[in-house]
């Protein structure tokens, strides 16, 4: 495999695309969640005056090693997951360094952010962190499961690891998408990516009624501006993954934009019709739904 | 009665006896399950003493007047209730007044907050934890005292556990009159704090590093159980 240079510009410019989109498009969310609850909600580029904020903060704490590292594991999640993945099916530039097993490694890059965040959110000392970590190790694991088998169900089904050679099996009319190919897989990898979106009815892991800010409690400045970096980052990087394996990829950026946007709505129109589960609620409602619905669709390929 | 004393000044009433820690702050030794002896000190293995730095701006005006605009439109207020004037803080949220098309956001830990509300009257013991949320602030960060208990102690301005001046013991941006003012009033008053920041003078955590001693002095005059160490960061 030759290895080309050119990548790395275009690699950059995906960066800088999604970072942008994901700004707007996170805040667009905030203003519709806010209108459904009869509020303006924040201006639209208010994500870009915080995320300069907090770099601009002067004084910055420390609480270890790993306190250093959690943000950074977090954006290298993020970040991570969307340069192995290619991007615009069939744009050569686009398509990032994705290759041959890219589905593994992705999969992988969804638990690693969380694992780092585990580690320094722990070490921050902070009770609430402590307990916020507990309580999103296991929604995640939980959620994480379905999520697998779907995968494993599309990976059966078209006989690749290849996230490029999926989307390429989807192409020719939306009825070839793995939507209506393999609708359970998708069933279950959507109600998976419910648990992951980190909105209500599983958001048990930042639990604004109980511990308010969860893991991230003790971060602030810099820390949590990376981390802020991340959250615009990581949706959209996992929403491409559920856009190309269920929904026949994106050819070009405006396919891109709606559809990452359609599917970014799903989550949000979910959280904010239905208050929030416990910790026990929600794990009990992956494996009562989710789970099995992922054996099926193995099983069914 | 309260210490009343200059920035800069000698604190001229006397100072109070140290009283000894408490108990569980005192040093002692653990013995772990595994036969190992450990000493334990909770002030020094809890908090850190280094008391606070003055953080210069930025060198050159226009990232720091960029950066203050920045700090202006972005603010999170620490969400701790500290006086009956708290309560108008939650009308700020609802669709009547929805502070956040202000960029103003409440956030439940000092830590990521860069306005401290002191709503209301402070109580000895609540000052002792306002002050420690303070320090635990990153610079640059902003008080705001809002309604008049304290400005003068408004009606608990002859009680023997509330404070009377909120600047002695914090340093303090603005104040909002009022008791308690109206939602519109706290809405026109962070108006005028974006003033203030825009302008480049929202450098109280400047002034509570310069000023340190003088702060100090003046909190440990109300506050008889210190048990802390003299900074919390
Ligand atoms: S000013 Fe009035 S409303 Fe505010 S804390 Fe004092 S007594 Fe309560």
């Amino acid at each position: 495999m030759t290895f080309e240079w050119m990548k790395i510009p275009f690699a950059l410019l995906t960066l800088f695309i999604v970072v942008n989109y994901g700004l707007l498009l996170t805040a667009l969310m905030q203003k519709i969640a806010a209108r459904v609850g009869g509020r303006h909600g924040i201006p639209i580029y208010q994500n870009y005056i915080d995320l300069l904020k907090n770099y601009a903060l002067r004084s910055a704490i420390t609480h270890g090693f790993m306190f250093y590292l959690g943000p950074v594991f977090r954006l290298t999640g993020g970040v991570g997951l969307l340069l192995f993945v290619p991007i615009i099916y069939g744009s050569p530039m686009f398509s990032n360094m994705s290759f041959a097993g890219d589905l593994i490694l992705a999969l992988y890059f969804i638990f690693f952010g969380s694992l780092g965040m585990a580690l320094g959110a722990g070490e921050s000392g902070h009770p609430y962190s402590a307990i916020g970590v507990t309580r999103g190790l296991s929604q995640v694991t939980m959620a994480e499961l379905p999520l697998a088998l779907a995968v494993f169900a599309v990976a059966v089904q078209y006989q690749t690891l290849s996230i490029t050679e999926i989307v390429a099996a989807q192409q020719g009319g939306f009825l070839h998408w793995t939507l209506f190919t393999n609708p359970l897989a998708v069933i279950a990898a959507m109600l998976s990516f419910l648990g992951s979106m980190m909105r209500p009815p599983f958001d048990v892991v930042l639990a604004p009624q109980e511990i308010p800010i969860g893991p991230p409690t003790e971060y602030h400045s810099a820390y949590l501006a990376l981390m802020q970096t991340n959250r615009v980052i990581f949706p959209i990087a996992k929403i491409v993954i559920f856009m190309n394996l269920f929904f026949g990829g994106a050819s070009n950026w405006p396919v891109f934009f709606v559809k990452v946007f359609a599917i970014y709505m799903v989550s949000v129109l979910v959280g904010v019709v239905f208050p929030r589960f416990r910790v026990e609620q929600s794990i009990r409602w992956f494996m009562v739904w989710a789970v099995p619905i992922g054996i099926a669709a193995i099983l069914i390929v | 009665m309260e210490a009343f004393v200059k920035p800069g000044e000698k604190n001229r009433l006397k100072e109070r006896p140290e009283r000894p820690a408490k108990e569980e702050l005192q040093p002692r030794v653990v013995t772990t399950p595994d036969g190992q002896e450990i000493t334990v000190e909770p002030l020094k293995d809890y908090y850190c003493e280094a008391p606070p730095k003055v953080h210069p701006p930025a060198y050159f005006k226009i990232v720091e007047d960029l950066f203050n605009w920045a700090r202006a439109e972005s603010i999170w207020i620490l969400g701790f209730g500290t006086g009956c004037g708290a309560i108008e803080m939650r009308p700020l949220m609802t669709p009547r007044f929805d502070a956040y098309r202000y960029g103003i956001q409440w956030r439940p830990t000092p830590r990521q907050a860069n306005l401290f509300v002191i709503s209301g009257y402070l109580s000895v013991k609540t000052l002792k934890r306002a002050i420690r949320s303070y320090e635990q602030m990153q610079n640059p960060k902003y008080v705001v005292g809002l309604g008049s208990c304290t400005i003068n102690g408004g009606m608990y301005w002859d009680s023997y556990n509330t404070i009377k001046r909120l600047d002695r013991y914090l340093p303090v941006d603005l104040y909002i009159t009022g008791c308690m003012p109206r939602p519109e009033a706290l809405l026109a008053g962070f108006l005028e704090l974006k003033k203030i920041i825009k302008a480049g003078k929202g450098e109280g955590a400047n002034r509570y590093a310069e000023n340190f001693a003088w702060y100090k002095a003046n909190q440990k005059q109300v506050i008889h159980d210190w048990d802390m160490p003299d900074y919390s960061w």
